[in-house]
């Protein structure tokens, strides 16, 4: 899967609020699907399913315990999509940076 | 409309499905904001970063006039973006439209409008992507423009993170 398709799935998988919710609470240590499920007016299967889809981005990564199969923030995708955007932005501050300066000299 | 992405400077958000705005203040009046912006010998001294440099700057500006920029960056790298001005409106204004070479079909609207209060410019830079697989384009490669509600999506996550990270320490 090539930067751009890695990127899309990441941003398709981040467009859900309830799947960005299930993030910001891996952010704070594993959990398992009823832990998860907790917090939100919602059915275990309902959370397993935006959990699926958050595996298939790569964002979430399952253990192997049958019992618990507790999940875990893969953070490696997000920081590929932060680092993408870092340098598209830079790119233009910087170059609109340049543009303070000669403004700065144009004026007396 | 979510929250604009943190920045020192250029703020950028989404607007729409293929829409982008970006956000600039410029402590310059907006005469001398519009002319950088539009007059070639002013553009070479700015516009580009990392590398990357106008070679080539052409601009008629009136209504229906064309503008083209070849710009070079690292390992000989090469680009060339071109368009129709729409309307031009010193100091506050400008239309205009935006291929770039490669583009498979169809041509971007960027609508410029300066706001001086006090000396000081704001900038806006709205830009209407003909499709999402041109905006797909463009995001892909740094030295282009480009940024979507994903992206907005994204920080408001990060920011989210963040506080959760912060939280725990």
């Amino acid at each position: 899967m090539g930067t751009s398709s890695t990127l899309d799935a990441t941003f398709a998988a981040l467009a859900d609020p309830t799947r960005r919710a299930i993030l910001a609470r891996l952010a704070t240590g594993d959990a398992t699907v009823t832990e998860l499920a907790a917090p939100f007016a919602m059915s275990q299967p309902a959370v397993s399913k935006h959990l699926r889809v958050l595996e298939r981005a790569g964002l979430v990564r399952r253990g192997r315990d049958a019992q618990r199969r507790p999940c875990h923030l893969v953070a490696e995708p997000l920081k590929a999509a932060t680092a993408w955007l870092a340098g598209y932005r830079d790119y233009w501050e910087a170059s609109y940076r340049q543009l303070d300066d000669l403004l700065k000299d144009l004026q007396p | 409309m979510t929250p604009p992405l943190r920045s020192p400077g250029l703020q950028v958000t989404e607007a729409g499905a293929t829409g982008l705005v970006l956000t600039r203040d410029f402590a310059a009046p907006a005469p001398l904001v519009f002319a950088a912006l539009t007059r070639p010998e002013l553009l070479r001294r700015w516009h580009g970063a990392h590398g990357w440099h106008l070679t080539g700057c052409e601009v008629d500006l009136r209504p229906g006039g064309a503008w083209r920029f070849v710009s070079h960056g690292p390992g000989g790298a090469e680009m060339e973006m071109y368009g129709e001005f729409r309307e031009v409106e010193p100091p506050v204004r400008l239309v205009q439209t935006e291929i770039h070479r490669g583009w498979p079909e169809g041509a971007a609207l960027v609508t410029t409008v300066l706001a001086e209060t006090g000396g000081h410019t704001t900038m806006t830079v709205t830009v209407r992507y003909p499709s999402p697989e041109i905006r797909d384009q463009v995001v892909r490669t740094p030295m282009r423009r480009g940024a979507g509600e994903a992206y907005d999506r994204l920080a408001a996550l990060l920011d989210l993170l963040d506080q959760e990270k912060r939280d725990r320490s």
